[in-house]
């Protein structure tokens, strides 16, 4: 059996917590009174088990490679921003710009997300079991954004090859996102990404969306617009 | 950045802790506004209208600013000074009060009025400035402060916040508002004052038109919605309650919280997490663009 060592941020500096956390190259740690506090499980680099037992501040599980961080609990803006690989979960909510830039690995965020959800995603699936805010997916060149609930507007604005799956309603979709035939191979790998997650839904219930791929290259009707 | 805290009490026997607790949350959000600090303090209303000034050079002869406004008011006037604030308590009109200081003492800032609100503001730590003017021994029924990193206007007393232009309102801002300088000149022309150049003052008088033309509270963000261009959360606390709002685009933070006890906002979480009770509130981000108003009388979020 893994040795769990605790930490108790009423003892314990972040900066000692997340030394430490670099220090190990494994094991199973559980964080005590977070707080809300910012950059908890920042930068791990190793195939640790983490479980922040609270409510954790901004760029919770943020540049995470290879660890499970798991928050009982809300996060605030930028959790799991450019994750690497692993996987980051949240029982909670999640602020905004969840898993930004996120170039690998799994988020998955049970509750609701706020806006600019997968914004810049490059690789990362993220998963949430609510529903996300505004212009989520902006910008989002690779990797899988998928929600049970609904999204709010301007969904996929400017997304390069992303995929975007909602099973709810869509408030409006952003420049150049449309929405995509879902085939049988989308469901099947759409099904895996959910059990992996480990969130009940039907993959068929889903719609997809994408890029039109209509700025991908200069245009000059786009010219001089706004 | 700024930082904003709010709070609410809806159980009269929290009361007595109101600046405590404000105090706490306060000290929480001094990392994102280190240079200056204000906190505002609503209780139970007095018979008599409370004018909170702020002497800009510490040498302001308040006795004298006490004597002509009992004349001009033709009404007793009693003064009590805490370090560079003073607390005018007077039956006269406030108003007409704010607006004589404003003319006879161009080294005064008349930082609020009203018969329930006290302000208090000063630059540097916000827990010296929590300290200086006895924030944690303070009683009330809500509390609106804030921390403040200046973006748009100088670190002066003055130009910390909260804001307030009407009687028993003011406001706390995080973000920058980009068309205050046309809205300051139109609302100069529609009898506000201003006495700084701060944007977020702009924000304070816009809200005190509405009502004096006849906005509740609700109607009143509901138009500031419309009217204020830029990045904004506000917290605006009235004699009876507070509102919250965020700008459609809500670059800017906010959490509220909810207990059967209290309603809390602030910036970020770690604010809310030290008051009592916590493990068993709601709590959620503010949507973009929607209002959130609470109020003593009708205790229902909307």
């Amino acid at each position: 059996m893994t040795q769990n060592t605790e930490f108790d941020l009423t003892k314990h500096t972040v900066r000692e917590l997340n030394a430490a956390l670099h220090a190990a190259e494994e094991g199973s740690f559980t964080v005590l009174n977070t707080g809300g506090a910012h950059a908890l499980a920042c930068g791990l680099n190793a195939p640790l088990e983490v479980t922040l037992k609270g409510h954790a501040g901004y760029y919770a599980g943020g540049m995470n490679k290879e660890a499970s961080v798991v928050v009982e609990g809300n996060v605030g803006t930028g959790c799991a921003e450019n994750i690497m690989s692993g996987v980051v979960r949240v029982m909670g909510d999640a602020s905004q710009s969840l898993g930004a830039s996120g170039h690998g690995g799994l988020v998955v965020c049970e509750g609701s997300a706020s806006a600019r959800a997968g914004i810049s995603m490059k690789g990362v699936d993220i998963v949430v079991g609510g529903d996300v805010g505004h212009m989520s997916g902006f910008m989002a060149q690779a990797g899988r954004l998928v929600v049970l609930g609904d999204a709010g507007a301007d969904l996929g604005d400017s997304i390069y090859e992303a995929e975007i799956f909602v099973r709810g309603d869509v408030v409006s979709l952003g420049a150049d996102c449309e929405q995509k035939p879902m085939d049988p191979a989308h469901v099947d790998a759409l099904g895996a990404l959910l059990r992996q997650a480990g969130l009940d839904a039907d993959p068929a219930s889903f719609t997809r969306y994408g890029s039109a791929r209509t700025l991908y290259n200069f245009h000059i009707d786009n010219a001089g617009e706004g | 950045m700024c930082g904003i805290v709010g709070l609410f009490l809806k159980s009269e026997a929290l009361r007595p802790e109101l600046g405590r607790l404000t105090a706490l949350m306060l000290h929480e959000m001094r990392d994102r506004g280190p240079d200056s600090a204000g906190f505002a303090v609503y209780d139970a209303p007095e018979e008599v209208t409370k004018i909170t000034c702020l002497s800009t050079t510490g040498d302001t002869d308040w006795r004298a600013i006490d004597a002509d406004l009992e004349r001009h008011l033709d009404a007793e006037v009693t003064t009590t000074v805490v370090e560079d604030h003073a607390i005018l308590r007077t039956s006269g009109d406030g108003s007409a009060a704010r607006k004589r200081i404003i003319e006879i003492a161009p080294c005064v800032t008349v930082l609020s009025v009203g018969r329930s609100i006290e302000l208090f503001k000063g630059i540097g730590d916000p827990d010296d400035v929590a300290e200086r003017f006895g924030l944690a021994g303070r009683s009330g029924a809500h509390a609106i402060a804030h921390t403040r990193m200046a973006t748009e206007s100088a670190v002066t007393t003055a130009g910390s916040h909260p804001f307030s232009t009407g009687a028993d309102t003011c406001l706390v801002h995080n973000g920058s508002l980009s068309n205050h300088n046309r809205l300051r000149e139109a609302l100069e022309t529609r009898g506000e004052s201003f006495q700084t150049e701060n944007d977020s003052e702009v924000a304070a008088g816009y809200m005190s038109w509405r009502m004096r033309e006849g906005d509740d509270l609700r109607a009143a963000v509901e138009h500031a919605l419309r009217d204020l261009d830029g990045f904004f959360t506000f917290a605006i606390g009235v004699r009876d309650g507070f509102a919250v709002v965020r700008d459609p685009i809500a670059c800017k933070p906010a959490v509220i919280a909810e207990t059967d006890e209290w309603v809390a906002m602030s910036s970020e979480f770690r604010a809310i997490d030290k008051l009592p009770g916590v493990a068993h509130a709601e709590i959620w981000e503010p949507q973009p663009g929607r209002i959130y108003t609470w109020s003593h009388a009708n205790r229902a979020a909307a």
